[in-house]
């Protein structure tokens, strides 16, 4: 059924299609209304039997997570930013037990300084936790990825981490097309644990395990990850199959066909890089998109067969490895092995920076040029970054950083956009 | 694709406003998207949202900046934003004040732009009336619908019921019909005028 929604309530509303019995909650912007959602669901009744449980902080919301998936239940949580990075312990262990938890992580940026945006950095900085991590583009995509993870989170007894861009997509009102229970239910069998406690059949789980083992626990958490590079793709064709619509898989292209140049990116920056893309094409630039939906397991031979025949390959990412540059692009690069190919990364968007298709198209026609640097900062403003950068060669106690640049930049609260 | 930006201050209901425009273009079979601006949203701050529509699947994300549409809940906003930013040549500017677009010194503005597509209605006096507070987003809807012919008064009327309920929906709803009738009446006004 076609709905103009929040994508916040969307996804709501395909968790709660999807059953889930434990439901923790812990409110941090962008991802609230997703939990203030599944809350008002589960106290009108429209979703039960479910347990909502307020909790007292992120690292509570996956510690209740783990407990109730470890007895059985489907749980779920969602969360962002600093409170990703505060159950960050608890997230490895869910992990680490091999816990098939869903959870929403709205992507937003991580402080200092203190910023509610959009970007990349939550959930790269949990990237080695051994989550499957996958992405969505769009509102549509986001509901359905919900779907998605809850089946590939159960097969393979790990948990499933769906993430979308916080602001951009968790808060914006489009139209979605939302499936109906007895759809779900027939995608979707209820959840048959490989592990749980139960009195009946007692057994412990989270042993404590040495040198003797600890290696190959850790290797068949990457063997799940390598199953889940075939099932991922599986899913999501079984899933186009019966809901009529092709969302999730490994990675999708976008007029690559003949492209000389292909722009690599993740989350709903793609939207606005296919539009850029058109209008270049129209011009006749040989150019393309590659959208990667499943970071982790990062799908190195579906992006190296992809991009193979590309003369060059930007990578456009939100994300940021201080000191060295892409995050997205450093794994990018691990699939081009040997194949020569000019690369470029593009870091983008970072605390909520629109990314404009001007702004796209400019720094895209650079590389098609060879004239872009190998690391670029999209729309940088390079005079409060000098201004900064002159104000600590001239004084010891040049202050902090954050504030001078706000003081250089003057009131910005009148600034239409 | 068109695209409209909605001014006011936080508490007017902005981000609202543009989530019932989409809903009332959805309703038309419209594709649409709506979304907010965040930062400044402390009650009282300039405060501004966003709704594109069009026949096709929107996948653009960018904030609007070259507006075919501008709305503007809040007068006093004239002082201290730059409202008309970007505004397409040919573009569309409703604002609330009893005022006529005139009597607001904006006539470089007139000048510059298509004079027969700007007005003013008096959105928080007519929301006073009906609902008795001065809340002027679902009454603007109503006169954008005169004012552009881009989503008609029954779609906005739907919208409005889709987000109140009870006696709310019906006094936004008589709200936003008295504005579309006021602001039929000044576009029939502004052409006679140019006519003579």
């Amino acid at each position: 059924m076609l709905k103009q929604i929040e994508g916040s309530r969307a996804v709501a509303e395909a968790v709660a299609l999807s059953r889930p019995e434990v439901i923790c909650a812990y409110p941090i912007s962008p991802q609230t209304h997703i939990v203030e959602g599944l809350g008002e669901l589960v106290k009108s009744g429209a979703l039960q039997p479910c347990e909502f449980i307020n909790v007292e902080s992120e690292f509570a919301a996956m510690s209740v997570a783990i407990g109730a998936s470890a007895a059985g239940a489907r749980a779920y949580t969602a969360t962002a930013s600093q409170g990703l990075l505060f159950m960050a312990e608890a997230v490895y262990n869910a992990s680490g037990l091999g816990l098939p938890i869903v959870m929403t992580v709205a992507n937003r940026a991580i402080g200092a300084p203190i910023n509610i945006w959009n970007d990349h950095s939550d959930s790269m900085s949990q990237r080695d936790c051994g989550w499957i991590q996958l992405f969505a583009a769009h509102n549509q995509e986001a509901l359905d990825l919900h779907i998605q993870a809850f089946k590939l989170a159960e097969e393979l007894s790990m948990p499933v981490m769906v993430c979308m861009d916080g602001f951009i997509l968790t808060h914006a009102v489009e139209r979605v097309d939302m499936p109906t229970q007895a759809q779900v239910d027939a995608f979707l069998p209820p959840y048959e644990p490989r592990q749980v406690l139960d009195p009946a059949e007692p057994v412990s789980i989270g042993a404590m395990v040495g040198p003797e083992a600890f290696m190959e626990v850790r290797y068949l958490a990457h063997a799940k990850q390598l199953m889940a590079l075939e099932r991922i793709p599986q899913i999501a064709a079984e899933f186009a199959e019966r809901f009529g619509r092709t969302t999730g898989g490994l990675v999708r292209p976008y007029r690559t066909e003949d492209a000389e140049t292909i722009v690599v990116a993740l989350g709903s920056v793609l939207g606005t890089l296919k539009d850029a893309v058109d209008e270049m094409r129209d011009t006749g630039a040989r150019i393309g998109v590659l959208g990667i939906h499943s970071f982790r397991p990062f799908p190195l031979a579906a992006v190296r067969e992809a991009l193979q025949h590309a003369k060059r390959i930007v990578v456009l990412e939100k994300s940021f490895s201080v000191g060295l540059g892409g995050v997205v692009s450093t794994d990018v690069r691990l699939a081009l092995h040997r194949l020569g190919q000019a690369g470029y990364t593009v870091v983008a968007g970072l605390g909520g920076r629109a990314i404009t298709k001007a702004s796209l198209t400019r720094v895209l026609n650079e590389a098609m040029q060879d004239k872009l640097e190998p690391l670029t900062f999209l729309d940088l403003d390079w005079r409060i970054v000098n201004r900064q950068l002159e104000r600590e060669r001239a004084v010891r106690r040049s202050g902090p950083i954050a504030e001078n640049l706000l003081r250089d930049l003057g009131t910005v609260a009148s600034k239409v956009s | 694709m068109l695209q409209i930006r909605i001014h006011g201050r936080g508490g007017q209901g902005v981000v609202t406003a543009a989530e019932m425009l989409s809903v009332a273009a959805f309703e038309q079979g419209r594709h649409a998207q709506a979304f907010p601006s965040f930062g400044s949203e402390r009650t009282g701050a300039p405060v501004v949202a966003f709704c594109r529509i069009s026949e096709r699947e929107i996948r653009l994300r960018e904030p609007i900046v070259e507006p075919d549409v501008l709305i503007v809940q809040d007068r006093t906003l004239l002082h201290q934003v730059d409202v008309f930013q970007g505004l397409k040549p040919d573009g569309w500017v409703l604002i609330n004040t009893r005022r006529s677009f005139d009597e607001l010194g904006l006539a470089d503005i007139g000048a510059r732009f298509r004079r027969e597509r700007m007005t003013t209605v008096p959105a928080s006096e007519i929301a006073r009336k009906h609902l008795g507070r001065p809340l002027p987003n679902a009454v603007l809807l109503g006169g954008f619908a005169a004012l552009a012919g881009m989503v008609t008064l029954d779609a906005v009327v739907h919208a409005i019921r889709d987000t109140f309920s009870g006696a709310l929906a019906d006094q936004n709803a008589a709200a936003a019909t008295e504005a579309y009738d006021y602001v039929q009446n000044e576009i029939r006004e502004l052409a006679h005028a140019q006519a003579d």
